[in-house]
């Protein structure tokens, strides 16, 4: 952060504040006051919270009663627990990658010599902040085996046409679909990344002899490493979180299953039919855990992973 | 809005061509108009659908193979979902947690990424690295504790409640706490304002809250109207959250009173896009009314610190 670095001034040692440094500290701390009393209240106090009732059992009724490690153990013997797992897993190990290959595909193509591209970047970006819930109702139309667009589609041109909210195997692939959407903002990221790229790297790539593969293997994918890894680690984190078109997709989940063979229990769905439906919020307080530390865990490993491959640039840049 | 706007220009000395040669156009511009025309399609592909499907009838709407245009045009069926589902008071509901949360976002965000961005103090920094740490926090994880923390706290018969539970407070109150998102996209705004305007209001004797309110926040109107607008967009778009805390049907927004009310009715799948279009069309409108807005919103966004 450059910016911050040059208007810092010379930081005396915290022992000795000076009363202009105490005067700033006290407003300083003051203005932040919200975030800070907000990060304690909705953030920190309840993930701990969530760690003791993972401890117990409790409907939300009575006291909480402490059960030691049962909650846990349940989990691992809990076949729809490891069902929603994979299913998630599934769901952002193919979202994801998908995701940034769309984004980046569309940058590329916005980046080249197109005149009309302000309609493009409003195409692309305007499904990203139409609400999931009404873009999940369109997909219920748009996949219906009987007379949706999707299949007759697939007829036309001799593809089957599956049954897609109906057949287990298909239930992500919609899933999967709704999410792409969003892409198109992806895509605005990764097109300021692009603008970014000095041009004369291009112009002397050129001289060199170097070919369209060439320069997008050698300049443009490397220095577009720390956005893609920017929208892996978030593309992750929602990924991890996806709800609302599972729900959607699968009729609000009060006729029992998520979707066919339970293809669509999400993560967090399975949390909310736990939590708000079977009242079992100590259960659901330890199936949070598990996806706090697995959110946490893949984070890490994603950052551990990307040293090998991100570019950062001199660091006199 | 500084990073991003500041890189563009270097993007328009791309565009020269040194021997203009069919290969070169056809890779240079063609190809790159074949995707992105198909890729338009396909975006655009669910929303004329959606249309088109709320203008056929009930009949119509159901034939195999579909009609790509509507064979008459049923705008009926827009006046029918609005009568068939309380669309009036959902979308009242939803107008009032969506004005609240908006409140919420401009009032807290930015004051916080003031004391982030104007003052000078130790530790400011890390504090905001921590920040910006939680935008990576998947929100779900806190949802049992939160709900059972806020099915604690008094409404003091707020909304007829006893608790949060069933009001909109668990959907506005936070807003007023900040969001790391909007924080840092502000904080980079405010930090490209120069610094001898705050050191001349300090000098005239101003206090922080007077230079805030007098200096700083009137300069700071394009970053306000893109946090007003994100925060609302997604106030409107939100889902889980009023799903959960909302129990009776006179207080659900448009999105969860939608879902239950096609969970409990047979709604037809005419009169069911025509409620997604007009729930999905103010959103389109404030898109095109603030454009640049929202792209700055996303660039500004993109590029990290």
């Amino acid at each position: 952060m450059t910016a911050a670095a040059t208007s810092a001034e010379r930081r005396p040692s915290r022992f000795n504040l000076g009363t202009i440094e105490r005067r700033n500290l006290r407003w300083g701390l003051l203005f932040i006051s919200p975030w800070l009393i907000g990060f304690v209240i909705f953030g920190i106090f309840p993930i701990v919270y969530t760690f003791y009732l993972s401890l117990t059992r409790y409907s939300g009724l009575r006291d909480p009663i402490f059960v030691g490690t049962a909650n846990y153990e349940r989990m691992l013997a809990d076949p729809l627990f490891w069902k929603a797992a994979y299913n998630t897993l599934y769901y952002t190990l193919l979202a994801v990658p998908i995701g940034v290959v769309v984004a980046m595909l569309l940058a590329i193509a916005m980046n080249q010599k197109v005149k009309e591209v302000t309609v493009y970047r409003a195409i692309f970006y305007l499904p990203s902040i139409l609400p999931v819930f009404a873009i999940s109702f369109v997909f219920i139309v748009l996949l219906n085996p009987g007379y949706g667009l999707v299949n007759w589609l697939l007829t036309a041109v001799g593809l089957p046409s599956p049954n897609w909210l109906g057949d287990p195997a298909y239930t992500m692939i919609a899933l999967v679909m709704i999410a792409q959407l969003g892409a198109g903002q992806w895509a605005l990221v990764f097109l300021a990344g692009l603008r970014g790229i000095p041009t004369e790297l291009y112009e002397s790539a050129e001289i060199d002899g170097a070919g369209a593969f060439r320069k997008f293997k050698s300049i443009t994918l490397p220095l577009m490493t720390p956005v893609i890894l920017y929208d892996i680690i978030i593309g992750l984190s929602f990924g991890l979180q996806v709800f609302t078109s599972a729900f959607i997709l699968t009729g609000g989940g009060s006729r029992g299953a998520a979707g066919p063979d339970n293809s669509l229990l999400t993560f967090v769905y399975y949390v909310y039919k736990q939590a708000f439906q079977f009242g079992a919020m100590g259960y659901a307080a330890t199936l949070s855990v598990v996806l706090f530390i697995a959110s946490v865990l893949l984070a890490g490993a994603v950052f551990r992973w990307a040293r090998g491959w991100v570019f950062y640039g001199s660091e006199d840049a | 809005m500084t990073t991003a706007e500041a890189s563009r220009p270097a993007a328009a000395v791309t565009a020269t061509p040194r021997r203009p040669r069919l290969r070169r156009t056809i890779t240079g511009s063609i190809l790159p108009r074949i995707v992105l025309i198909l890729a338009s399609l396909l975006f655009i592909t669910p929303f004329y659908w959606m249309f088109i499907t709320a203008l056929k009838s009930t009949a119509e709407s159901v034939t195999f193979p579909p009609t790509l245009i509507p064979q008459a045009w049923a705008w009926q069926n827009f006046i029918d979902a609005v009568n068939f589902i309380p669309f009036g008071l959902y979308a009242l509901n939803s107008l009032t947690i969506t004005v609240g949360a908006t409140i919420g976002a401009i009032l807290s965000n930015t004051l916080i990424a003031y004391g982030f961005s104007r003052i000078q103090w130790p530790g400011r920094n890390k504090l905001f690295y921590l920040c910006v740490a939680t935008i990576f926090l998947p929100y779900p994880v806190v949802l049992v504790a939160l709900f059972d923390i806020f099915s604690k706290l008094p409404s003091f018969g707020f909304q007829g409640g006893q608790s949060w539970v069933n009001t909109f407070l668990p959907l506005i109150v936070p807003a007023f706490f900040g969001n790391p998102f909007y924080i840092f996209l502000m904080r980079q705004f405010m930090m490209g304002i120069p610094r001898e305007l705050s050191d001349a209001a300090r000098v005239d004797g101003a206090s922080e809250l007077q230079t805030f309110w007098r200096v700083i926040l009137p300069l700071t109107k394009p970053a306000v109207t893109v946090i007003a607008i994100l925060a609302a967009v997604a106030a409107w778009n939100e889902f889980l959250l009023p799903l959960l805390y909302l129990q009776e049907n006179e207080k659900y927004p448009l999105a969860v009173g939608l879902a239950f009310f096609t969970s409990e009715h047979d709604v037809a799948f005419n009169l069911l896009m025509a409620a997604a279009t007009l729930i999905v069309l103010p959103v389109i409108v404030i898109f095109f009314l603030a454009q640049r807005f929202f792209i700055e919103g996303i660039t500004v966004g993109g590029v990290k610190g």
